[in-house]
């Protein structure tokens, strides 16, 4: 037993801590630190930045200008990168259509979409969810009829992140119509240009813009966009949805918001003593201390295992719901030490009432947004289903 | 980064499994754990003759481990056999004796130690002491002593000239009442009215807590290997036992709720290693107070809902399940509850 990272490793991580020291651009940190939305701007700057070090998509190999980084030293990266307030790293063309395209794409499709992922000339946007489709996801509707050397696209996609940025979209349709719903998904790589697609905003609940639907009438693809097989669409799906889940607990996330909850607590005062005091309180946060700790060891324990080459089973469903259950309650505690002063609606205009302390304005949105986070990329209760499966076979 | 045990100590785990499977077989466990003097007596010699003991002392008191992950291999393994045997007291015992300079030969040979802390009004807090000696005479009671019953010696924790002191007690001397538990196993009230004592630490508080974290790290482990076992009974159940024409583990709120127990056992084992990890650092007694608290919690969890989701038939004495579910929950009440430990990284939390 040896809970350290290796000699290798800690270098690893002192130098990841060095460029961010170094590199992160102090407003874009403290936008995201204070928990507003990084801007459009923000991601890019940000993206651009990591691409001119190579570490926008660590994870690639070499040969498409990745660093061939494993599981460990993705997850020194990213909870480094959390730890420093980083902007997450839009993942549709770096975690998900990347890997997709290297594992079933054609030698054209990796020389033409690759370089653009990493420069920056592509925002990708997934078109998975359907109003009808959503945990069950194979049940989904948008088909593409081919007409000679096209797919005729037509139906509706939603969820869809940051598609406002994006140019390009990845999407799961339907070209088959008979047999079992899984047999007849394909993968299909569309141009937001192409006459007949609208986007529409989705605004979320704490009022930000983050998601949107968007319409397919008749928009005519080239069947050159086409990704694998036809119909081979769920194997794509399947493939994507398990690549890269060894961050999934997010647990650079709740560390960082552990530590903004107890300095909050210290800060604000409640009876003439510090809130950190209070019993209730204070019970709260060392619980969610000691399940994070957890966590923490539990997620080392599988990037262990996935860096011997070991195969992944129930793990990162496992950290899923684990890992968002305590960011959320840490999310809950940062809304709630506030009292009243995370009522106000967030606005430029009150930053000079200072109601709320410095950098916790956004602590009841924050909360509120991150209600997502145990419904997206796969609800907590389809994770219990995936892992009830496992357990009932085993 | 390695979370593989070593070989040493996989050997140790193994060859602990195969006798305790051999000498205390869960079926026959009623008739022992239940009945005085509430343990085999031929385990216990057959635990010392094993080494069992050895691997609890570190090597400059005579032992070979004494490790946080000698610790918690020894008592995960006592878990999943649900033991009844007072290990506990011996690992106490080694500990404070090797603190005291005292030499531990007898006790790593088996002799049949306890070791008296909590009181009725102090279960855990040492704070709350008032047993007391005058002139190497103790007086006081010592309350729910682990072990007790058939104790042949004794360590009291007592005040002694402002300090809380540890003395070195023949069982003899004292008067002990003993009984078993609920959830099987020794152990006694130990009354002390001019008891001689023999004084073996004369500040021995920072030794106690020591001594204490490690006895719930110890706690941790055996109620993890505890509840590994309660997670392939219950999965076996549910693919097993049909109602409605199909097996019970078919219906979504019976899979859901076996998963989260399954995740938070993850969590208690993740918990477990970070503590025994932590042995012997600054750390130690943070980490045991989180792994206690979070066990505690999830092993009453692990414990009422393995019971429900069986039906009857959990809570019936034959069925091994009811007396795994009893000690998952009484585990809880030895050396600091989940409270207890929670009010700890609370009272830590202010002073960070």
């Amino acid at each position: 037993m040896d809970l350290n990272f290796s000699p290798e490793e800690q270098a690893f991580q002192a130098e990841v801590q060095a460029f961010l020291a170094e590199a992160l651009p102090a407003e874009i940190a403290g936008r995201v630190g204070r928990g507003e939305e990084p801007t459009r701007e923000d991601m890019e700057r940000w993206h651009a930045i990591l691409n001119e070090k190579g570490w926008l998509a660590g994870t690639w190999p070499e040969e498409f200008g990745g660093q061939g980084w494993g599981p460990i030293e993705l997850h020194i990266f990213e909870e480094e990168c959390a730890k420093a307030s980083a902007p997450r790293i839009v993942p549709f063309g770096t975690k998900m259509l990347g890997p997709v395209l290297m594992k079933f794409g054609t030698p054209a499709q990796q020389a033409e979409y690759l370089p653009r992922i990493l420069d920056g000339r592509d925002w990708w946007c997934q078109g998975y969810s359907e109003p009808g489709a959503g945990s069950d996801l194979a049940s989904l509707k948008t088909k593409a009829e081919r007409d000679g050397d096209v797919y005729v696209v037509n139906g509706q996609k939603t969820w869809t992140t940051l598609g406002q940025y994006a140019n390009r979209i990845f999407c799961l349709v339907r070209t088959k119509f008979e047999g079992k719903p899984q047999e007849g998904i394909s993968f299909l790589l569309i141009d937001l240009d192409t006459p007949g697609i609208e986007m529409r905003p989705i605004r979320l609940i704490e009022g930000g813009y983050e998601v949107n639907e968007v319409f397919f009438t008749d928009v005519r693809v080239p069947v050159g966009n086409l990704v694998g097989e036809e119909n081979m669409g769920w194997t794509i799906a399947k493939y994507l949805l398990g690549h890269e889940r060894t961050n999934i607990a997010g647990t650079g996330f709740s560390v960082q918001a552990l530590r903004q909850v107890k300095a909050l607590a210290k800060q604000v005062k409640r009876g003439g003593k510090a809130l950190i005091e209070s019993p209730l309180f204070a019970a709260r946060l060392a619980s969610v201390e000691a399940e994070l700790e957890a966590v923490k060891i539990t997620n080392l324990r599988m990037l262990s295992k996935a860096a011997a080459g070991g195969q992944l089973g129930a793990e990162p469903s496992m950290l899923k719901i684990k890992g968002t259950v305590i960011r959320q309650e840490l999310n809950d505690l940062a809304r709630r030490a506030l009292g009243p002063a995370a009522a106000p609606f967030p606005s430029e205009d009150l930053d000079n009432l200072a109601i709320a302390p410095k950098g916790h304005a956004h602590n009841a949105s924050g909360y509120f947004n991150n209600r997502k986070i145990s419904i997206y990329g796969g609800s907590n209760e389809i994770q219990r289903n995936i892992l009830a499966k496992g357990m009932m076979r085993g | 980064m390695n979370f593989e045990m070593s070989d040493d100590r996989r050997m140790l785990a193994d060859s602990l499994a195969r006798y305790l499977a051999d000498a205390c077989p869960v079926e026959g466990r009623v008739d022992v754990a239940y009945t005085a003097p509430w343990h085999s007596e031929e385990a216990w010699v057959g635990l010392a003759e094993l080494g069992a003991f050895y691997a609890l002392a570190p090597e400059e008191a005579g032992g070979m481990g004494g490790s946080g992950f000698d610790i918690s291999v020894v008592f995960e393994a006592l878990g999943r056999a649900l033991c009844p045997e007072p290990v506990l007291a011996t690992l106490l015992g080694l500990r404070l004796l090797a603190d005291a300079g005292r030499d531990v030969e007898e006790v790593l040979a088996g002799q049949r130690l306890a070791v008296g802390i909590g009181e009725l009004d102090a279960p855990y807090d040492l704070d709350g002491i008032t047993c007391h000696a005058e002139g190497g005479l103790l007086t006081g009671r010592k309350s729910v002593v682990y072990g007790g019953a058939g104790a042949e010696r004794l360590l009291i924790a007592a005040q002694a000239e402002g300090k809380l002191a540890l003395f070195d007690v023949n069982a003899e001397d004292a008067q002990i009442s003993g009984y078993g538990t609920i959830d099987g196993g020794p152990a006694a009230e130990v009354f002390l009215d001019g008891t001689p004592g023999e004084l073996i630490l004369g500040d021995a508080r920072a030794a106690l807590e020591e001594a204490l974290d490690a006895g719930a790290l110890a706690l941790c482990a055996e109620a993890l290997g505890a509840m590994e076992v309660v997670q392939g009974i219950l999965i076996d159940y549910l693919k097993t036992r049909k109602q409605f024409g199909q097996p019970i583990g078919a219906f979504q709120a019976l899979q859901h709720r076996a998963i989260d127990l399954g995740i938070e056992i993850e969590q208690a084992r993740s918990i477990v290693i970070l503590a025994a990890s932590a042995e012997g650092g600054p750390e130690f007694g943070k980490r045991v107070a989180q792994a206690k608290f979070l066990v505690g919690k999830i092993a009453r969890q692990v414990s009422e809902e393995a019971i429900q989701m069986h039906g009857g038939i959990g809570i019936t004495w034959e069925y091994p399940l009811a007396h795994y579910a009893k000690r998952l929950v009484m585990i809880d009440a030895q050396l600091g509850d989940t409270d207890w430990h929670l009010e700890r990284l609370m009272g830590a939390l202010a002073a960070e």
